[in-house]
């Protein structure tokens, strides 16, 4: 399938060379070119790149016999109809003078060139609203450089304003001050958050009202901004899994199995079968968890707090099972690149579907208050509506995009670990309002219970680790008593895990949407780069255009349908 | 064996649904069937009366640090650095000294750990070499008034002993 958008991207561009790293198309484009390139991708209807995954930058300033300028931005692009991964990478000679910018073809853009300014310095010429998000206002210097000193703390002392950018967005919305000014109109500005209970974590929601109607909306995140990636660049490989745990917290063993996923994609692994069975079983709990903690939480703002008991015990319960696992409540770190940490423990069967069964009776007793009831459809039908292009447009995925009508999932669009294999289900919405988000999680907590069903029927026996003593640790036996095992095992702990040299992007399908990871490695063991993709950092992105015109109650319960995680939006 | 595509259906169209009260008696039935079933027997309640009912700790579960012992009371450790340099979260200190009882050169002299900046994952103790250092204790609640007192040293370590039997304990991996 690559070698049809090589074909493609050949013929529309026959001076640029297209090259293949792992599922990817990776193309090189002088920034001169970089617009016209960027249009004719996404608007091009046999290419139509419709959504933006990501935009990051890599600083080349200490990488090992690197020729040719310091920054270079990365572009990553999908093709969701066909399964396409396009790169894109452009040189940036003058961080100053930058790159032109593409917020005006995908709404993504937005946010995630302000990232890129914001850690990388690098402007981009005519975005509408070029300022950090990650990092506070009084922020100096961009962190994410290599020349940055990690040690030189940096306190904000005066709360963002946001004034200049909820009036320029009022502006855009056609209301400028004589409207405001006009008696019938008398405009409030009303902030929900950073602390407050509606909003899950730490997230300030800044709103200009009418009434109790929203007239304008600006989001501040990074609250809980704590340098995920910098952190990342002076850890070795294994190192990062524990990291991992505290992005998307409510199902960390998702990200433990993301990351090492990409790794492992990079070094070439092929992981045991029990070892994918496991990942596959424990995954698909993690993504009954998480919505488990997403639908408890967004009734709960509906006003139906009996539900939160009958979805959030049954969560509560499986954490025992899972600390049983893995010795842990919620920090799972579970995985390790080659495979996982240990096996399951004896009589792991029973405990699971005992749990699965309780699952099934806490969803189905919720549902029984929620499913017909008038209230919840009155609250949720038709309100909050996110139309598929500006979905994708905003860089949506998962069951978000899903609920409007779009079938992009990527254990179907991109099976790995015999997910083709299996029989379910992907429900999608129809209308893309809260009332489709909440049903779309629903029914994929029955669809994954189904999976995990096969799985545990299916997985084979044997060990759940490669045998490869580039990424394995020996067995203890080994080291205790044997020079060989101790030697490998020092090795294996001192330098870590040594990947080939090179930049690779690898995604999952996580209970929040595309899960990826963009590394850039120098050949050592540890990653030079790295990058998450994270999937609710994009939903966040297109708050504003979902709450616009609707009621502030309204937007609280859209803040839960479209699950905001702190740990994974301000890494 | 396939993956198929289907269209959540949208509720709420029908008489009965429009009519309000019937959907709500019927949600009403099943919260008072818990309600009752609670109330005559409250033995299956998630409710746990903490701190005199300990939740359930597993061989597996990362608790506290504990440093282990030889037979005759000296310690396994051999101050390599191997947990240290393995420590995502750099919170263990350890001062290497000579050592005289002849099981090998090296022994630790001060082996600080910070538990404030401990994060429980447990790669200390997939790196030790000599199963000198282990999280079995199954203390899971570390609290303290004083920051100092999170600062745990070498006797401490050595005096806390394991939660579970060397037989319970290597069964779940360890």
């Amino acid at each position: 399938m690559t070698d049809t958008v090589s074909e493609k991207l050949r013929a529309l561009f026959p001076d640029i060379e297209p090259q293949k790293v792992l599922d990817a198309t990776v193309i090189d484009v002088e920034p001169e070119r970089l617009m016209v390139v960027m249009e004719r991708l996404k608007t091009y209807p046999d290419l139509d790149f419709s959504l933006l995954l990501d935009i990051t930058a890599v600083d080349y300033l200490t990488y090992p016999g690197q020729q040719g300028g310091r920054f270079r931005v990365v572009y990553t692009l999908r093709n969701w109809k066909r399964n396409w991964l396009l790169q894109v990478r452009t040189p940036v000679a003058d961080p100053e003078l930058g790159l032109p910018t593409v917020s005006g073809l995908w709404g993504a853009a937005d946010w995630a060139e302000r990232e890129v300014y914001d850690q990388y310095g690098i402007r981009f010429q005519g975005h509408p609203d070029l300022r950090r998000i990650l990092n506070h206002w009084q922020f100096e210097g961009h962190p994410l450089r290599k020349d940055y000193d990690i040690y030189k703390g940096q306190v904000c002392y005066e709360p963002d304003r946001l004034e200049k950018e909820i009036r320029a967005r009022l502006a855009a919305k056609g209301i400028d001050q004589s409207t405001m000014s006009d008696i019938n109109t008398e405009m409030m500005f009303l902030n929900l958050g950073p602390s407050h209970p509606a909003t899950h974590g730490a997230i300030r929601i800044f709103t200009a009202l009418d009434g109790e109607t929203i007239m304008a909306n600006v989001n501040e995140i990074g609250y809980l901004h704590r340098g995920f990636e910098k952190t990342a660049e002076n850890r070795t490989y294994n190192q990062i899994i524990p990291l991992t745990d505290r992005l998307n917290y409510c199902s960390a063993l998702m990200n433990n199995i993301a990351y090492v996923k990409a790794v492992e994609s990079w070094l070439g692994i092929e992981i045991t079968d029990r070892a994918m069975f496991m990942r596959v079983i424990l995954g698909e709990f993690f993504r009954v968890q998480d919505h488990l903690v997403c639908l408890a939480a967004n009734l709960v703002d509906m006003g139906g707090l009996t539900n939160y008991w009958y979805l959030y015990n049954e969560k509560e319960a499986s954490y025992d099972f899972i600390s049983r696992l893995t010795g842990a409540r919620l920090t799972s770190s579970f995985t390790r690149i080659g495979g996982m940490y240990r096996d399951f423990y004896e009589g792991w069967e029973a405990d699971l579907e005992r749990q699965l069964q309780a699952i099934e009776k806490g969803v189905n007793d919720s549902l029984k208050l929620v499913l017909q009831n008038r209230i919840v459809h009155d609250r949720t039908q038709g309100t909050c509506v996110l139309s598929p292009e500006k979905a994708l447009s905003y860089g949506y995925t998962g069951p978000n995009l899903r609920s409007t009508g779009i079938a992009f999932d990527l254990r179907k669009d991109n099976p790995y670990y015999h997910y083709d294999s299996f029989d379910f289900d992907i429900p999608i919405g129809s209308r893309g309002d809260i009332y489709d988000r909440i049903m779309v999680r629903f029914e994929e907590i029955f669809e994954s219970i189904k999976i995990i069903r096969q799985a545990v029927k299916r997985i084979p026996a044997g060990p759940v680790f490669v045998d490869d003593h580039r990424v394995a640790l020996p067995p203890k036996e080994q080291v205790y008593h044997k020079i060989e095992g101790l030697a490998n095992h020092f090795k294996l702990i001192f330098e870590g895990v040594k990947t080939p040299a090179g930049e690779w992007y690898d995604s999952y399908e996580a209970a929040n949407g595309e899960l990826g990871f963009h590394f850039v490695s120098d050949g050592s063991g540890t990653p030079y780069k790295l990058k998450v993709r994270p999937p609710c950092f994009y939903a966040m992105s297109g708050f504003h255009e979902m709450i616009e015109g609707e009621m502030i109650a309204d937007a609280i319960i859209n803040l839960g349908s479209i699950n905001i995680i702190g740990g994974e939006l301000d890494r | 064996m396939s993956i198929k595509v289907r269209v959540v259906e949208r509720k709420g169209r029908t008489f009965l649904e429009q009519l309000y009260l019937v959907e709500v008696v019927k949600g009403m039935t099943v919260t008072l069937g818990h309600f009752f079933r609670n109330l005559l027997d409250n033995s299956r309640l998630y409710v746990r009366h903490y701190p005199e009912v300990k939740p359930e700790i597993s061989p597996r579960w990362r608790g506290r640090h504990r440093l282990t012992r030889h037979e005759d009371g000296s310690v396994k450790c051999v101050a390599c650095f191997m947990c240290q340099t393995n420590c995502p979260s750099n919170c263990i200190m350890i001062e290497a000294g000579e050592r005289f009882d002849g099981r090998s050169e090296k022994m630790p002299v001060k082996f600080d750990i910070d538990l404030l900046e401990c994060i429980y994952c447990g790669y200390c103790v997939e790196a030790c070499p000599m199963d000198a250092i282990r999280m079995d204790t199954g203390i899971f609640s570390v609290t303290s008034n004083s920051r100092e007192s999170l600062l745990i040293g070498l006797e401490q370590l050595m005096e806390t002993p394991g939660g579970f039997s060397e037989v319970d304990y290597h069964k779940g991996g360890g």
